[in-house]
C-alpha cells in the first residue's frame, strides 16, 4: 500500500484501505470495525482521565498540563484549538503516568490522533461512530508510511514517531469532515512535509518532556493540514517522494538525536539534572531554575 | 503488521517499544516455558538498560513473564504479582553486541523447566525474537509460531511440514538454525493458525525431537 495508491483509490479512502488490509491478513472487516470502534473508545477514556487528574508522572516532570489547559479561561476565543490541544496532553499525561492509553501509532505519539479526532468531532457535535471510518483510513496511511520508513523515534526521529501521528491524524480529519481520498493523502503529505528533520529528544529518555505538550502542537499541525487540504490545496512534492525524503533525512540523523537523551533538550543543563536525579546521582551544585520538585528515587 | 498494529496496541503506557513491546517479550519466554515461572535473569541492553527504569520496561518484562497482557491494568504493580506468584527476578546491564538498543536476553526457570529468549522491541510494541535457547530465530509473534528442536537429520524439515499440512495448517515463514551438522537444531515455524493439540502430540512422541512448544498470536493484528 503505497501513498500514491490511497491517493488514487475508490471514496472513501478508509474502505479501500479496509479491504486491502483484511485481504492481505485475512481478518474480517467487520471484527476490525469493532475493534476500531472500542480503541475509540478508549482513547476517549484516557482523554477524560488526563483532563481531570493532575498527579505527577514517574519523574514529575508533567501531569498537570492537559488539566491547567482545559481548566484555563480561552483567551484566544479559539475553544477548537484548546480542545485539541487539552485532549492530546489529556492523553499523553496518562501515558506518562503508567496509564492505559491506545498508541498511535506509537505510545509517545499517542495524543496526537484523538486530540485532533476526537477534538474536531467534540467540537463539531458529532458522534463516536462517524470516527471509525477516519481511524481506519489513520491506520492505513500509517502502514503506508511504515513501509517506507520508520514510525519510532529511536530508528528515525521525531520526525517519524509525530511526524507520522500528525499525517494519520491530517488524513483521518480530512475524511470525517467530507474530504476526497487525495485531499485526505494530501493532508497527510502536507503534515509529514513540516516535520522533516524533527530530532526526538526526550529529556532523561522519559516520554514525558518534550513529548506531551508536542503531541498537542501536532494534533493542531494535523487540523490546520487538512484544513488546507480540505480546500484543496497540495503537497507540491508528491506523498511518496516527502516519506523518502524522510527516511533519508532519519538515516542521516545522528544517534545522538534518536531518542537515545545524548542530544538536544535532553543535554541542557536542566536535563541533565533531571537525569542525574533519577539516576540516584545528585547533581553537581542547585537545580537550574524554574525545574518542579523532583520526587527522591 | 495491520490496521489493529498502527491504532493499537492498547496498552500502559508509557512507551511502546520499552513497555508493550517489552511486555511482549516476557510473553514470548512465559509461553516458551510451558509451566509457573520461578526464576528470571533478564539482561538489558543498550537503550533497555539506559532508560528502561522510568519507562518501566522492568516492569514490563516481569509482567509478560507472569503471562499478563500489555494493556493489562495490574501491569504497573507487576513486582508485587510477581513476588506473589514466586518469581524471584535478578536484573543486570550487558552488552550483546550490535544488536537493536531495545533487546531484552532473558533466562527464565520454572520447576523442570529452562529457557532462554533473547529479542528486540523494534518500535510501536513489535517485536522481533532473534535467538531461542541460544540459537538464532526471527520471527515477530505476529502470527501462531511453532517451536521444534531435534537433532538435524536429512528429512527433518519435511516430515514436521507434511505434520503441518496433514494437520490443515498454511506456513507463512520458517527459520531453522543448528549448532553444527547432526548437532541440535532448532525449526520456528510461523503459521497461519495454531497447531492442533493431536498435531502436537505426534510431535512430541517422536525420539528425535526434545523440544516442542506453540506460541500464540501476540500482536492484534
Amino acid at each position: 500500500m503505497t501513498l500514491e495508491e490511497l491517493m488514487n483509490a475508490p471514496a472513501p479512502a478508509s474502505g479501500w484501505v479496509l479491504a486491502q488490509d483484511c485481504a492481505e491478513t485475512g481478518l474480517d472487516p467487520d471484527d476490525i470495525r469493532q475493534e476500531m470502534a472500542r480503541r475509540i473508545g478508549e482513547m476517549r477514556a484516557s482523554i477524560e482521565r488526563g483532563l481531570k487528574s493532575d498527579a505527577r508522572s514517574i519523574t514529575g516532570m508533567v501531569g498537570w498540563n492537559a488539566k491547567g489547559l482545559w481548566d484555563a479561561p480561552d483567551v484566544l476565543g479559539a475553544p477548537l484549538l484548546r480542545r485539541v490541544q487539552a485532549y492530546a496532553m489529556a492523553v499523553n499525561e496518562e501515558n506518562a503516568r503508567m496509564g492505559r492509553i491506545v498508541a498511535a501509532p506509537t505510545a509517545g505519539s499517542a495524543g496526537t490522533i484523538p486530540g485532533a479526532l476526537i477534538g474536531v468531532a467534540d467540537h463539531l457535535g458529532l458522534p463516536d461512530e462517524r470516527l471509525v471510518d477516519p481511524l481506519i483510513l489513520a491506520a492505513g496511511v500509517g502502514k503506508a508510511i511504515s513501509k517506507r520508513m520508520f514510525i519510532s523515534g529511536a530508528a528515525g526521529g521525531c520526525q517519524a514517531e509525530i511526524g507520522s501521528s500528525a499525517a494519520m491524524a491530517a488524513a483521518a480529519v480530512t475524511e470525517l469532515l467530507g474530504g476526497t481520498p487525495r485531499a485526505a493523502v494530501h493532508a497527510a503529505s502536507l503534515a509529514l512535509m513540516n516535520t522533516i528533520g524533527l530530532v526526538c529528544d526526550p529529556v532523561g529518555g522519559y516520554v514525558e518532556v518534550p513529548c506531551v505538550s508536542r503531541n498537542a502542537f501536532f494534533a493542531v499541525h494535523a487540523v490546520s493540514a487538512a484544513q488546507l487540504a480540505l480546500a484543496q490545496l497540495e503537497s507540491f512534492i508528491p506523498p511518496d517522494e516527502v516519506l523518502g525524503a524522510m527516511a533519508s533525512v532519519g538515516r542521516m540523523m545522528p544517534a545522538a538525536l534518536r531518542e537515545t537523551a545524548d542530544g538536544g533538550l535532553a543535554q541542557t543543563p536542566t536535563g541533565l539534572a533531571v537525569t542525574a536525579r533519577m539516576e540516584g546521582r545528585e547533581p553537581e551544585g542547585d537545580l537550574p531554575g524554574g525545574m518542579v520538585e523532583l520526587p527522591m528515587a | 503488521m495491520s490496521l489493529l498494529d498502527m491504532i493499537g496496541p492498547v496498552m500502559i503506557g508509557p512507551s511502546s517499544s520499552h513497555t508493550a513491546g517489552a511486555c511482549r517479550l516476557g510473553l514470548v519466554a512465559h509461553h516458551l516455558l510451558g509451566e509457573a515461572p520461578r526464576r528470571a535473569v533478564i539482561g538489558l541492553h543498550a537503550s533497555f538498560a539506559k532508560t528502561g527504569r522510568g519507562h518501566g520496561t522492568h516492569l514490563a518484562l516481569v509482567a509478560g513473564l507472569l503471562g499478563f497482557a500489555p494493556d493489562a491494568p495490574h501491569l504497573p504493580r507487576a513486582f508485587e504479582e510477581a513476588e506473589a506468584a514466586g518469581l524471584t527476578v535478578e536484573f543486570r546491564d550487558v552488552d550483546l553486541g550490535d544488536v537493536h538498543p531495545n533487546t531484552a536476553h532473558i533466562d527464565l526457570h520454572g520447576e523442570t523447566q529452562h529457557v532462554t529468549v533473547q529479542g528486540s522491541s523494534t518500535g510501536g510494541g513489535v517485536i522481533q525474537v532473534t535467538q531461542v535457547q541460544g540459537l538464532g530465530v526471527n520471527f515477530s509473534g505476529s502470527n501462531p509460531t511453532v517451536l521444534l528442536r531435534y537433532i538435524d537429520a536429512v528429512g527433518m524439515i519435511a516430515r514436521i511440514a507434511t505434520t503441518i499440512a496433514a494437520d490443515g495448517v498454511n506456513i507463512a515463514a520458517l527459520t531453522c538454525t543448528r549448532e553444527n551438522r547432526g548437532g541440535l537444531a532448532l525449526l520456528a515455524i510461523e503459521l497461519d493458525a495454531p497447531l492442533s493439540e493431536q498435531a502436537l502430540a505426534f510431535f512430541n512422541r517422536w525420539s528425535d525431537t526434545d523440544w516442542v512448544r506453540m506460541l500464540p498470536k501476540l500482536m492484534d493484528g
